[in-house]
């Protein structure tokens, strides 16, 4: 029997998505060698969070009542007393930025091998088989890991738990220990607001690194002035200044789904399709006919941007 | 203040590429430094100029050819460089973090800096966990995916905002000594000028083995194994138009019109 103690992820007074896709993860690992599944749920309104969670495969939710928002001295804490308690086989934790402030630690102070930002996991109980990416998504390569371990799930790529379960919903008597709190959380900023809103765009064009320099940016603007269309970016250009942080889409930036979004020398990695894979028909112009945004894509033009854009700005003038 | 940085140089792959076994054939791979950790340096550079720290020091797990990465270091300001390796690591295919964090840890302890920067991930194996390991593993705090750094450090803390998804940033203090892990975007990397270039050549780079730092060879076995490699299969549905840009434009706008754009 395989047990899984699966951590869910909040902000603000909301589960985030990936909470009731650990749910899914979590389920078919205990699935597999007939173990049980448990969810924790630490800080916030955890009473309220734990009946939402509350899914279809959950054998029990352990409550941590402690604390509005992450700090990742009280989850690291909480998840390792829950460990001991436990004695779950594997620990799975969101690959969402504040799962990567706490899943290593817990790693650590367990003394259990880490795998992160995993797509596929299997067990026969002995071995954990992950699957991963490596080379910025170029590759899949799978790894064995003997014991238990802690293994963090990349969003997206388990459904979302569905039904409502009759999960045993407790509360745990965490013993938080203050002085180690060597963190304190004191407050949010939205980033971004600024003149315009690519999340209302009817039409984007999208720049990525492709346009290799500052200079070449014109040649984007006029397309999107002929389309009469919204410039937004992939991370690069917005991380290099060329572009304000509020035209940024993907996971960091904004998601957004227009009528029509053209990615312009941009190749896709997995946190830029996080943000704009739910656009009705999208159009890609790469040099790389394996770039991984011809998988998303539903037309493409493979050739030089520095050809095809100004020919189809042309079109339009 | 003394700053640590770590530094990697990271595999590339070229577009076209073939697996041998579990890794890449050597002739479609290239060498860079880490991108995130370009950002880290850049950031512990400024931090030595604003007078916030009086040293900055460089530590790499890597063979004597990546000794060309780490002079981009220096030559970028760093003032030191720490290189490990060993024969140890010579035939392991992934140094998974809990080996890792032995080794940096032992560096870490060793050097004793105030705060340690590393790139929040490496562009190769893409782990992100070795920062926040090493921290919990030395009881030094951390923040994990940290864009802004303020330089003041008042009362012995670092005051940073952390990038959370949907472009909402947390602000957060963190009691020193710390790892950071630094995101892309945080600052500007500078190129290496010319002078820096030369400086770097004179520059110390220490070479340590294991046993140097007091680590026994079996605690760099990974706990975690790669068993295969391969190409992701496509699920791509894409229809493509051929010919030349003019023609492949044309069909594109009349798509568009078809979609009512720029009408």
């Amino acid at each position: 029997m395989t047990d899984i103690l699966a951590v869910t992820d909040h902000r603000r007074g909301e589960l985030r998505d990936v909470s009731y896709e650990i749910i899914t993860a979590g389920r078919q690992l205990a699935n597999e060698t007939g173990g049980d599944l448990h969810l924790a749920v630490i800080s916030g309104t955890v009473d309220e969070f734990a009946e939402k969670l509350n899914r279809e495969g959950v054998d029990a939710i352990h409550t941590v009542d402690y604390g509005e928002e992450f700090n990742h001295d009280v989850y690291a804490q909480a998840i390792t007393q829950l460990y001991d308690e436990l004695a779950p086989q594997y620990v799975l934790a969101p690959n969402s930025v504040n799962g990567l402030d706490y899943a290593p630690a817990v790693a650590t102070q367990l003394d259990l091998p880490i795998v992160t930002d995993t797509i596929a996991l299997e067990t026969d109980g002995e071995t954990l088989i992950a699957t991963r990416e490596m080379y910025g998504g170029k590759v899949e390569t799978t790894n064995e890991l003997e014991g238990g371990a802690v293994a963090t799930i990349r969003s997206a790529e388990w459904p979302q738990a569905e039904g409502t379960g009759d999960a045993a919903i407790e509360a745990f008597d965490a013993d938080i220990d203050e002085d180690a709190i060597g963190s304190t959380v004191n407050g949010f900023e939205e980033v971004g607001g600024g003149d315009v809103d690519i999340t209302e765009a009817d039409v984007l064009v999208s720049v990525g690194r492709g346009i290799e320099e500052e200079d070449n940016l014109p040649l984007i603007e006029e397309l999107a002035d002929a389309l009469g269309a919204t410039v937004s970016s992939s991370r690069p250009i917005v991380d290099n200044g060329w572009l304000p942080k509020n035209r940024q889409v993907g996971q960091s930036g904004k998601v957004v789904t227009p009528d029509v979004y053209i990615a312009i020398g941009i190749s896709g990695a997995v946190q830029h399709v996080a943000g704009m894979k739910g656009s009705d028909t999208i159009v890609a112009i790469n040099t790389d006919p394996n770039a991984p945004i011809m998988d998303i894509a539903d037309y493409a033009i493979v050739d030089d941007l520095f050809d095809v854009v100004p020919a189809l700005t042309e079109a339009f003038q | 203040m003394k700053i640590l940085v770590t530094v990697k140089e990271v595999a590339t792959v070229e577009d076209e590429f073939e697996i041998e076994g579990t890794g890449i054939a050597d002739q479609y791979l290239g060498a860079d430094l880490n991108e995130w950790d370009d950002y880290a340096i850049e950031e512990a550079v400024q931090l030595q100029e604003a007078g916030v720290a009086d040293e900055v020091v460089t530590v790499t797990i890597g063979p004597e050819e990546c000794e060309q990465t780490i002079r981009q270091a220096l030559a970028k300001g760093a003032d030191r460089a720490v290189r490990i390796w060993d024969d140890s690591l010579e035939d392991v295919d992934l140094l998974d973090v809990g080996a890792k964090t032995e080794i940096l840890s032992a560096v870490v302890e060793e050097e004793d800096p105030d705060l340690v920067l590393t790139g929040v991930q490496a562009g190769d194996d893409s782990f992100g966990a070795t920062g926040v390991s090493v921290a919990e593993n030395l009881g030094y705090q951390w923040g994990a995916v940290v864009n802004h750094l303020e330089h003041g450090f008042d009362d012995d803390a670092a005051s940073v905002r952390r990038e959370l998804e949907g472009g909402v940033e947390e602000l957060t203090e963190i009691e020193l000594p710390a790892v950071l892990t630094i995101q892309t975007g945080i600052n500007e990397p500078r190129y290496a000028s010319l002078r820096g270039i030369r400086q770097a050549q004179r520059k110390e780079l220490d070479v340590k083995a294991l046993a140097d730092l007091g680590i026994d060879e079996s605690a760099v076995d990974s706990q975690l194994e790669l068993t295969d490699m391969y190409e992701p299969e496509s699920e791509s549905d894409v229809t493509t138009w051929e010919g030349s840009p003019e023609e492949a434009a044309g069909e594109l706008a009349e798509l568009l019109r078809d979609k009512g754009v720029a009408q």
